[in-house]
C-alpha cells in the first residue's frame, strides 16, 4: 500500500488534466464526477495508507518512497520522494476528506456557472488538491516548496475565478504577490538549509540539526517562518486573506480556511526538529500567533460582511495554531488545525448556502430571520459556531483548550491571557454573525414592489435586487454540511484532555513529535478548562444580549466609541497604509527609473555619442572634397609628419 | 560532410532554393521555409540523440580555410552549446509558423532572411575558430537588421540602426581583441592559429587578460544585454515583427551569454575571477532594475523586453557564480528564457495581429472572448515567473543555489527578482485579460486558430518537460560544465 503513495497526488492531477483538456466537450455531470471521483479515490487511498501505517510497529511509522531524481547537479541532488508518517497521514486525510466534501458541495453551488466556468472550476479545485498533497507528502524542502508555490497558483486562479470582476482579479493578484513576499524568506531559508546541511532531505537534516550552530538554526527557522507568515496570513502579511473572499465560497472554505492556509502551521510542525533548537524563533512564532489572533479577532467584531467575519476569524484561529507550534505543543497545533478544518469549512459552506439562497447577498445588514427558511443550514451552522466558540465537548473546545493549557503550563502566561480574551471575542463575533443571519427580524423582502424603509430603498438601488426568495439548498450541498457538522461535534474527542480520559492523538504523533506532557495538576487543568469555557460562554451571552435581547446596544456603543469603532471598521487602515507605501511609492520609483534613468540618462548618453559622431563626421567629410590637389596636400603633410617622427625618434 | 555542416548548410541551401520560387506563390514559400526549418530541427534532434555526455568537443570538423593566417573552418559541439543549437532550430519552426498570416509583404525575402539568420546563429554556436565565430557573429546582424528595418513597425529604421550600431560598437572591439590574442599567442608558441582549443593550451599572459576580457565582455554584454547597455533592446523588440522578437529574445541574446561561457571564462580565467564582482553587480542591478522598469511599461512588448533584462541578469549571475549549480542553472536558464520569452512574444504578436495595438490600456477582459489564449498566456506567464513544475523554476533555483554559495548577498538581492517578476507579469495579465470587457473592438476578438494552438502546445511541452524532468537537458551538459569549472580554478 505504501508503495502506491504516488497515487494520492496523481489521482487529482489526472482529474485536473482531463478536465482541463476535455471539460468543454464533456457533459457537466461527467465533469463533476471526474473531479469528485478523483479526490474521493485519493481519500480512499489515503485512508488505506493510514491503516497500513497504523498496522506497523509504532516506532517505525515513517516511510520514504522515492520516485525519481528530479534535479541532480554535482552535490545538489533533489528527489521526487514522498514521506508518510503520522503527521503527513493526518494531513492527507484532512485535505482529501474535507476537500472531497467541498468538491461535492460545489456541484450544487456552482450549478449556475456557465459551461466553461464549471469545467475550469473543477479543474482548479483538483489542481489545488494535488498541490496541497505534494506539499504535505514531499520528503524534502524543495518538494514542499513546489507544493507551496503551486498552492499559491491555485489560490490565484480560484480567487480571481470571476476574473471579469475587477475586485476578484485584484484580490487574486494580491494573494499571489503577498504570499510571494513571504516565499522570498522561505526560499532563502531553503538555500541556507542546503548550504548548511548539504541536503534538503528532511530525515538527514533533522538527524544532524543538533550539530549546527544555534544562531544559524535561528536564522534558518526565522526565514522559514517568513514563508509561513505569508501563506498562513499572519501579521504583517495577512492582508491578502480577507480579500480572497472574492472567490466563490467553496474556495474560501477549501483553501482559505480548511487547508491551504494551514500550510504554514504544517511546515513549522514538520520542521519542529529545527524550531526546537531555537528558543528565540519559537518565541517569535508563538508571539506572532498570539498577536495575530487577538488583533484580527477585534476586526471581526464589527464587520458586516459574513464571509469577511469568517475570514478574519480564520486568521485569528491560525494565530492559535502558531501559538501551539511556537510553544512546542506541535500535536496540539495540528489537532486544532484538524478541528478548525472541520468547523471553518462548515462555517464557510454555511455562508455559501446563505448566499445561494439570498441571490448572492452576504451583507448581514440585509440578512436576518433565515432560521425558518433554511433549517439544515441553520442547525449545521450552529454546530460549527459552537465548535469555534469552544462550547464544551464540541471539536474546537478540546483543541483550543489544549493550546491554552499548554501555553499556561509552559509559563507563557501572557499568551495564555491573550488566548483567553481571544476565545471570548471569538465566541462573541461568531454568535453575533449567527444571530444577525439566522435570528432577528428579516431585513429582506419577498415583495418585489415595496421596499421596507427609506434606507432600504437606497440600498436596493446599490444592490439591484432587493427582493429575494430564500430557500434551503439542495441535498448535494446540505449533506456535506451535515457530515462536517457531525465532525465538528465529535471531532474533538480524538484529543481529549488527560483529566477526561484517553487521548488518541497524544501517542499518535509519537514517532514524529515527543508526547507533550503538560505536568499539570488535575485541579489546575480543570481550572484552565473552566476559564476557557467561561470565556466562550461569556462571549455567546454577550452576543445574545447585544443582538437579540437589546439590539440598541451595539448602535449606542458604536456611536459613543466612534473612534475605536471606526478603527476596527476600517481594519486599522492597514490596507490603505500598505497601498500608499508599496503601490504608490513603488510606482513612482519605477516611473522615475524608466523615464529619467533609462530614457534620459542612459539612452541620452548613447544618442549623444551618436550625435557627437555625426558632428565629427561632418568635419571630416569636408576633407573628402574630391579635389586631387587637396589630397596631395594632405599626403604631403602626412609624409612630413611620419618622416619627421622617424628622423627625430 | 558532418552533422554540424549539414546543420549550417541546410538553411543556406533552403534560402538559395527560395530564390528560385516565384514570389507570387507565397504558400509554397511558406511551406518550403517551414519544411527547411523542420528538416534542420530533425538534424539537430539526431545530433542531440547521438550526443554523449562527455566533456570533449563532439562532431568536430576541421578544414583549412586561410592557412596563411591559421584560420580554419573548425566546428564542434559540447555540453555548453548543444542545447543552444537545439533551441535555435526549434524556435525557427516557431518563428516561421508564427509568421504565417502576420507577414504579407515581401514574403520571399522575409523567409530568405530568416533562413540566412538561422545558418548564422547555428554557426555562432558551433564555431571553434575565433575568426569563423566572428564572421558568423557579424553575419547575424545583417538579416536581423533587415527583418526589423523592413517588416518592423513605425520606428523600425531607428530601431534597426540602433541595433546595428550598439552591437557593432562592441564587436569591433572584440575583433581587435581576437587579433591581439592570436598574435600574443604566436609570440609565445610561434604558431599562428585562430582555433580556440589550440589557443586554450597556452595561458594568456596575466597582464593582457584584463584588457582582452574587457573587450570581449563589452561585445557580449551589449548583446546580452546587461545593464547599462540594454537600451537598444526595448526599441528593437517593440519595432521588430513578432517572429523577429521571438528569435531576437530567444536566440540572439543568448549569443552574448554564450560568448561569456565559451570565450571569456576559459580564455581569461584569472581576469574572469577578477571581474566577477563587477559582472555580478551589473547582473544584480539588471535583475532588479529590469523588473522594476518592466512594471510600468505601457506597451506589452517593451514590458517583456525589460523582463528579458531581468532574466538575463539571472543567467549572468549563475555563470559568474563559478560553481556547478550556478553554471548549469545559467545555461539551462538560457534555454528557459528562449522558450518562455519566445512564447510571450509570440502571444503578444497574436494579440497584435488581431487588434493592431500592444498598449495595455487598449485591452481588458480579453480572457472572456479568448479563453484558450488566456490559458496559454497564463501558463507561459507562470513559467516566466518561475513557478515550480515549469521550466523557469529549475533554472532560477539552481542559479540561486549557486549564487548563495558564492556570496549570500548575491542570492538575497537576486531573490527579490522572484517577487518582482510576479508583480509585473501578474499586473499586466490582470489589465489585459481580466476585468470587464469594456472596449467594443475587443468584444469581437477571435480565439486562437489551430495553427496558433499547435505552435503554443509545442512550446508548452518543453516548458513542462524541463520543469518536471530537467535531467534530459541537465545531464548532457554536466561534464562540460565540470571541465569548464576546473579550468577556472
Amino acid at each position: 500500500m505504501i508503495n502506491s503513495l504516488w497515487l494520492i497526488p496523481a489521482l487529482p492531477l489526472a482529474g485536473a488534466t482531463i478536465n482541463a483538456i476535455f471539460s468543454r466537450k464533456l457533459p457537466r455531470w461527467l465533469v463533476s464526477v471526474i473531479a469528485c471521483g478523483a479526490v474521493g479515490a485519493s481519500f480512499v487511498v489515503s485512508l488505506l495508507a493510514f491503516f497500513a501505517m497504523q498496522s506497523t510497529d509504532e516506532h517505525h511509522r515513517v516511510f520514504n518512497v522515492s520516485l525519481f531524481t528530479w534535479i541532480p547537479v554535482a552535490d545538489f541532488k533533489v528527489d521526487v520522494a514522498f514521506l508518510l508518517d503520522p503527521l503527513s497521514a493526518l494531513m492527507l486525510l484532512v485535505v482529501t476528506g474535507v476537500g472531497f466534501l467541498i468538491h461535492v458541495y460545489s456541484i450544487g453551488y456552482m450549478d449556475a456557472e456557465r459551461d466553461d466556468g464549471y469545467g475550469h472550476f473543477f479543474t482548479y479545485l483538483n489542481l489545488f488538491i494535488f498541490s496541497m498533497l505534494m506539499l504535505v507528502l514531499g520528503s524534502n524542502y524543495l518538494l514542499m516548496y513546489v507544493g507551496w508555490e503551486l498552492v499559491g497558483l491555485c489560490s490565484y486562479l480560484l480567487i480571481s475565478f470571476w476574473f471579469h470582476k475587477p475586485e476578484a482579479a485584484s484580490a487574486g493578484k494580491k494573494a499571489f504577490i503577498t504570499t510571494r513576499v513571504g516565499d522570498f524568506g522561505f526560499g532563502l531559508g531553503v538555500l541556507l538549509i542546503f548550504t548548511t546541511f548539504g541536503t534538503l532531505d528532511f530525515a538527514d537534516i533533522f538527524a544532524h540539526a543538533k550539530l549546527i550552530d544555534q544562531s544559524l538554526i535561528t536564522i534558518i527557522t526565522l526565514l522559514l517562518f517568513a514563508g509561513a507568515v505569508g501563506k498562513s496570513a499572519q501579521i504583517p502579511l495577512y492582508v491578502w486573506l480577507p480579500d480572497a473572499m472574492e472567490g466563490p465560497t467553496p474556495v474560501s472554505a477549501l483553501i482559505h480556511a480548511a487547508t491551504m492556509v494551514t500550510a504554514g502551521v504544517y511546515m513549522v510542525a514538520r520542521s519542529h526538529a529545527l524550531f526546537e533548537l531555537s528558543p528565540f524563533s519559537s518565541e517569535v512564532v508563538a508571539w506572532t500567533g498570539a498577536l495575530t489572533a487577538i488583533y484580527t479577532a477585534t476586526i471581526a467584531l464589527v464587520q458586516m460582511d459574513l464571509k469577511r467575519v469568517l475570514a478574519y476569524s480564520t486568521i485569528s484561529q491560525l494565530g492559535y495554531m502558531f501559538v501551539a507550534v511556537g510553544i512546542g505543543a506541535y500535536g496540539a497545533g495540528i489537532f486544532h488545525l484538524m478541528t478548525h478544518a472541520f468547523f471553518k469549512a462548515l462555517l464557510f459552506l454555511g455562508a455559501g448556502s446563505v448566499m445561494h439562497a439570498m441571490n448572492g447577498i452576504i451583507d448581514m445588514r440585509q440578512l436576518g430571520g433565515l432560521r425558518a427558511k433554511m433549517p439544515r443550514t441553520y442547525i449545521t451552522f450552529l454546530a460549527a459556531a459552537l465548535a469555534i466558540a469552544g462550547f464544551p465537548f464540541f471539536a474546537g473546545f478540546f483543541s483550543k483548550d489544549e493550546i491554552l493549557a499548554s501555553a499556561f503550563a509552559t509559563g507563557h502566561t501572557a499568551i495564555w491571557v491573550i488566548g483567553l480574551i481571544t476565545a471570548g471575542l471569538t465566541a462573541f463575533y461568531i454568535f453575533r454573525a449567527f444571530f444577525l443571519t439566522f435570528h432577528t427580524e428579516p431585513r429582506w423582502t419577498t415583495d418585489d414592489r415595496r421596499p421596507l424603509t427609506e434606507d432600504d430603498s437606497h440600498r436596493s438601488s446599490v444592490n439591484g435586487h432587493r427582493s429575494v426568495h430564500p430557500h434551503e439548498s439542495p441535498a448535494v450541498m446540505t449533506i456535506p454540511l451535515a457530515i462536517l457538522a457531525v465532525l465538528s461535534v465529535i471531532g474533538g474527542f480524538a484529543g481529549m484532555p488527560k483529566v477526561m480520559g484517553a487521548n488518541f492523538l497524544e501517542h499518535y504523533f509519537e514517532p514524529v513529535f515527543k508526547p507533550h506532557d503538560l505536568h499539570l495538576a488535575a485541579s489546575t487543568e480543570w481550572m484552565l478548562i473552566g476559564a476557557s469555557v467561561a470565556a466562550g460562554l461569556l462571549g455567546i451571552a454577550l452576543a445574545y444580549w447585544f443582538y437579540i435581547a437589546r439590539p440598541t446596544i451595539p448602535v449606542t456603543l458604536a456611536r459613543r466609541f466612534s473612534g475605536i469603532y471606526n478603527l476596527l471598521w476600517h481594519k486599522y487602515w492597514i490596507d490603505e497604509i500598505y497601498s500608499w507605501l508599496f503601490v504608490d511609492k513603488g510606482y513612482r520609483l519605477a516611473m522615475f527609473l524608466w523615464q529619467v534613468l533609462d530614457v534620459k540618462i542612459i539612452d541620452g548618453a548613447a544618442n549623444g555619442l551618436g550625435r557627437a559622431t555625426a558632428a565629427l563626421s561632418r568635419v571630416t567629410r569636408s576633407w573628402q572634397s574630391g579635389y586631387a590637389r587637396a589630397y596631395a596636400l594632405m599626403m604631403l603633410i602626412a609624409t612630413v609628419i611620419v618622416l619627421g617622427w622617424l628622423i627625430l625618434r | 560532410m558532418g552533422f554540424l555542416s549539414v546543420l549550417i548548410v541546410l538553411p543556406l541551401v533552403g534560402a538559395l532554393i527560395l530564390l528560385f520560387i516565384p514570389r507570387q506563390s507565397e504558400r509554397a514559400i511558406r511551406y518550403f521555409a517551414l519544411f527547411v526549418a523542420f528538416a534542420t530541427f530533425a538534424v539537430s534532434a539526431m545530433l542531440f540523440a547521438s550526443f554523449r555526455a562527455a566533456p570533449e568537443m563532439q562532431f568536430v570538423e576541421r578544414v583549412a580555410w586561410i592557412p596563411q593566417f591559421g584560420i580554419s573552418y573548425y566546428v564542434g559541439v559540447d555540453g555548453l552549446s548543444i542545447l543552444l543549437v537545439m533551441l535555435t532550430t526549434f524556435l525557427m519552426i516557431i518563428a516561421i509558423g508564427g509568421s504565417w498570416v502576420g507577414i504579407t509583404e515581401r514574403v520571399k525575402e522575409y523567409h530568405i532572411f530568416f533562413l540566412l539568420l538561422e545558418a548564422a546563429m547555428l554557426g555562432v554556436f558551433v564555431s571553434l575558430d575565433l575568426f569563423l565565430f566572428y564572421v558568423f557573429w557579424e553575419f547575424t546582424l545583417i538579416p536581423m537588421a533587415f527583418l526589423i528595418g523592413i517588416w518592423g513597425h513605425t520606428r523600425r529604421v531607428y530601431a534597426a540602426i540602433k541595433f546595428i550600431l550598439f552591437t557593432m560598437f562592441g564587436s569591433t572591439l572584440m575583433l581587435v581583441a581576437i587579433l591581439v590574442l592570436v598574435f600574443a599567442n604566436r609570440d609565445v608558441t610561434g604558431a599562428l592559429t585562430f582555433a580556440l582549443p589550440e589557443l586554450l593550451e597556452t595561458p594568456v599572459p596575466l597582464g593582457l587578460q584584463p584588457i582582452l576580457f574587457g573587450a570581449f565582455a563589452l561585445a557580449f554584454a551589449i548583446k546580452v544585454p546587461m545593464f547599462p547597455f540594454h537600451t537598444w533592446l526595448p526599441d528593437a523588440h517593440v519595432e521588430a515583427p513578432t517572429a523577429g522578437s521571438v528569435i531576437l529574445a530567444g536566440v540572439l541574446l543568448k549569443m552574448g551569454t554564450y560568448g561569456f561561457v565559451r570565450f571569456n571564462l576559459p580564455l581569461f580565467p584569472e581576469a574572469s575571477q577578477q571581474f566577477a564582482p563587477l559582472i555580478i553587480a551589473l547582473a544584480l542591478i539588471g535583475i532588479i532594475y529590469g523588473a522594476i522598469v518592466s512594471a510600468v511599461q505601457r506597451d506589452i512588448k517593451s514590458l517583456v523586453a525589460f523582463s528579458s533584462v531581468s532574466h538575463l541578469g539571472f543567467v549572468m549571475l549563475g555563470l559568474f557564480a563559478f560553481n556547478a549549480q550556478g553554471m548549469s542553472g545559467g545555461i539551462l536558464q538560457m534555454i528557459n528564457h528562449g522558450l518562455s520569452t519566445g512564447a510571450l512574444f509570440l502571444l503578444v504578436g497574436m494579440l497584435y495581429e488581431r487588434r493592431h495595438t500592444r498598449l495595455i490600456a487598449d485591452f481588458g477582459g480579453v480572457a472572456k472572448v479568448m479563453p484558450i489564449y488566456a490559458a496559454f498566456l497564463l501558463i507561459v506567464m507562470f513559467s516566466s515567473v518561475g513557478l515550480p513544475g515549469l521550466n523557469g523554476f529549475v533554472g532560477e533555483f539552481l542559479i540561486l543555489v549557486g549564487a548563495f554559495r558564492a556570496n549570500v548577498w548575491y542570492a538575497v538581492f537576486a531573490a527579490t527578482g522572484v517577487v518582482l517578476s510576479a508583480i509585473y507579469l501578474l499586473w499586466m495579465y490582470q489589465r489585459v485579460m481580466n476585468g470587464p470587457l469594456t472596449r467594443d473592438e475587443n468584444k469581437s476578438l477571435k480565439d486562437l486558430s489551430p495553427r496558433e494552438i499547435a505552435l503554443l502546445v509545442a512550446l508548452v511541452v518543453f516548458i513542462v518537460w524541463i520543469g518536471v524532468y530537467p535531467r534530459t537537458f541537465l545531464d548532457p551538459m554536466m561534464p562540460s560544465v565540470t571541465s569548464l569549472l576546473t579550468m577556472l580554478k
